[in-house]
């Protein structure tokens, strides 16, 4: 038996927040899914509204302070993501975006990652594939095909939430856990500190 | 241990005036800051270079030659030398010419710049800035040593018998210091010539200083230059000093919320925990600096930014005094307590001189020149 370890972003802004009931919904299912599979999981939770202004500080000091570094570290040395943001203009928020914006953009190469969104109307679900689906293909991280999309009609079923929406949260949480599952354990990059590239072969311009 | 100051030459509106001064008073301001803080005890000036504004300096060869003029003592650096953008040929010349004018107080600081525009201006292109680092200084190097060279590289012109004059004084190259913040191949070309590698420090957290810095000393000994903890050392830091702690916190405010690089981000508070920043009196100045020693070894230089973000001149003057008055005096007294016997000080002219046994005079004598007909 493997551990995983699950990282979750939550870009929601209310709290409570249905981005984030959305979130802990995909991540008991995930770490049902990795059970049932016999790999055991540690969940960690990366709520983006307390990091709100740290982010901001990111974009203007081009550094995360620590509370922020934190987040980031959690997230890039994951075994997968599961993340969520509410749907704000068509497209991600701008909280959700500013995230990954600052991360180094090797940081998520071929890390498994679950895609969900919330909305206060369905008219929106189709923002998962034409705007966080391009995002994570730009960061060549691997979203498992079933995005879950969540409006506020979904959440009017049996136990305040729809049947259908619990069956695409299943089969979403299967995906990942097949994906994951089938992984060695997360590696951290090799570090450039640690082995630093001889100075003959940086001459030779290799 | 030397000390100085570092400008990187902006021109940036008084936030609490509104005024901006003029290219004309900052280019003058910052000679009366050069040879203020050699009258105040300070040993090295060294200034960016900059091809846009807000930055004035775009030459500082002509800056730092006037300055060498105006003044005694003070050793003349940058901070840095952009080695991606400038011809390695007119740097050798550039700097040659200006070690005889100054009697050999130069040093000089390769950086690599990190705005992408300014690339092209000169034909060159950002995505090469490593490579053009490397290749442009092993080019420099061999035109300060090599009296003819013949060279062909990637970036530019072959060059066939060329001789760069003039020769350096006393046959003996400035020192070089390698600047840059995260860049491992930076370090890593430091450490494989010998030379000096200084970070900024300033606007970034520890952090970044001290695993480029680990990472030069351990390489600097894998090269065979001496144990690591002998490796020359240097480093950046931004300070603001008023007798009273909590005046110099009221008075900088300002300047750093509306500053360029961190305004209307982090707090002064909060970016003082962060980066090396130190805003308050002369013994707090001295007792963070002393804690630098703790995450990089002794080290051998270190250089202050005070005249950014508008601060007027004479607040500029008021901080070289209290620099030189309370501040500079005890760290030296305090590092070269600390610091053990086997760690050497950053070269100088005199000292390279001696290491090489002595001056030479390196003129190159050349035939009649064809263009006049004049024979020597």
């Amino acid at each position: 038996m493997t551990t995983r370890t699950l990282a979750v972003v939550s870009a929601g802004l209310g709290t409570p927040s249905s981005t984030r009931l959305l979130a802990d919904r995909l991540t008991t299912a995930t770490v049902d899914a990795l059970r049932s599979r016999g790999d055991d999981a540690t969940v960690e939770t990366v709520e983006l509204r307390s990091h709100a202004r740290d982010l901001a500080d990111d974009l203007l000091t081009g550094f995360p302070n620590e509370a922020l570094r934190g987040a980031i570290e959690t997230v890039t040395g994951a075994d997968a993501v599961i993340a969520v943001t509410p749907i704000f203009a068509a497209s991600y928020s701008g909280l959700f975006k500013t995230f990954f914006d600052v991360l180094d953009k090797e940081a998520l190469v071929g890390k498994p990652v679950l895609l969900a969104a919330t909305a206060g109307t369905a008219r929106h679900s189709l923002a998962l594939d034409h705007a966080l689906r391009p995002l994570f293909a730009y960061l060549r991280a691997v979203p498992v095909p079933t995005g879950v999309f969540a409006a506020s009609e979904d959440w009017a079923g049996a136990g305040g939430i729809d049947g259908a929406l619990a069956d695409r949260i299943q089969r979403a949480a299967g995906e990942l856990a097949d994906v994951v599952g089938g992984r060695p354990a997360a590696v951290r990059p090799a570090d450039p500190f640690a082995d630093p590239t001889p100075f003959e072969e940086l001459l030779r311009g290799s | 241990m030397q000390f100085g100051i570092f400008t990187v030459s902006d021109v940036t509106p008084d936030p609490t005036t509104g005024r901006t001064p003029t290219e004309a008073e900052r280019i003058r301001a910052m000679v009366t800051i050069a040879r203020k803080a050699e009258e105040v005890g300070l040993d090295v000036f060294a200034t960016g270079e900059h091809h846009n504004p807000p930055f004035v300096m775009s030459s500082p060869t002509t800056y730092l030659g006037y300055v060498a003029a105006k003044t005694d003592t003070l050793l003349l650096s940058t901070s840095t030398t952009l080695i991606t953008t400038n011809d390695p040929v007119k740097i050798a010349e550039d700097y040659a010419l200006l070690q005889h004018l100054a009697d050999g107080r130069v040093d000089l600081m390769m950086g690599r710049g990190n705005t992408g525009p300014v690339y092209p201006w000169f034909g060159q292109d950002i995505r090469n800035g490593i490579p053009l680092a490397v290749e442009n200084y092993a080019l420099l190097r061999r035109l300060w040593r090599e009296d003819v060279v013949d060279w062909e590289g990637q970036f530019r012109t072959p060059l066939q018998g060329f001789t760069s004059t003039p020769r350096p004084l006393d046959g003996v190259p400035p020192f070089v210091w390698h600047g840059s913040i995260r860049s491992p191949q930076i370090a890593e070309q430091a450490a494989y010539y010998g030379d000096g590698f200084f970070h900024n420090h300033i606007f970034w957290p520890k952090e970044h200083t001290q695993r480029m810095v680990e990472l030069y000393r351990r390489r600097y000994e894998h090269y065979g230059h001496g144990a690591a903890d002998q490796a020359i050392v240097g480093l950046g830091g931004q300070v603001f000093m008023r007798k009273n702690s909590q005046d110099a916190v009221d008075e900088f405010r300002p300047y750093f919320d509306n500053a360029p690089v961190y305004g209307h981000g982090p707090s002064l508070e909060e970016f003082s925990s962060q980066t090396p920043l130190t805003v308050g009196s002369p013994q707090q100045v001295i007792e963070r600096t002393l804690g630098f020693r703790d995450y990089v070894g002794d080290y051998q230089r270190q250089l202050f930014l005070i005249d950014h973000a508008g601060l007027p001149l004479k607040t500029v003057l008021e901080q070289l005094d209290l620099l030189g008055e309370e501040v500079v005096p005890v760290l030296r007294k305090e590092f070269a307590a600390l610091k053990p016997a086997h760690v050497p000080e950053a070269p100088t002219h005199a000292s390279l001189v001696a290491t090489a046994g002595g001056a030479k005079d390196a003129t190159v004598d050349a035939p009649a020149d064809s263009g006049t007909g004049q024979a020597r």
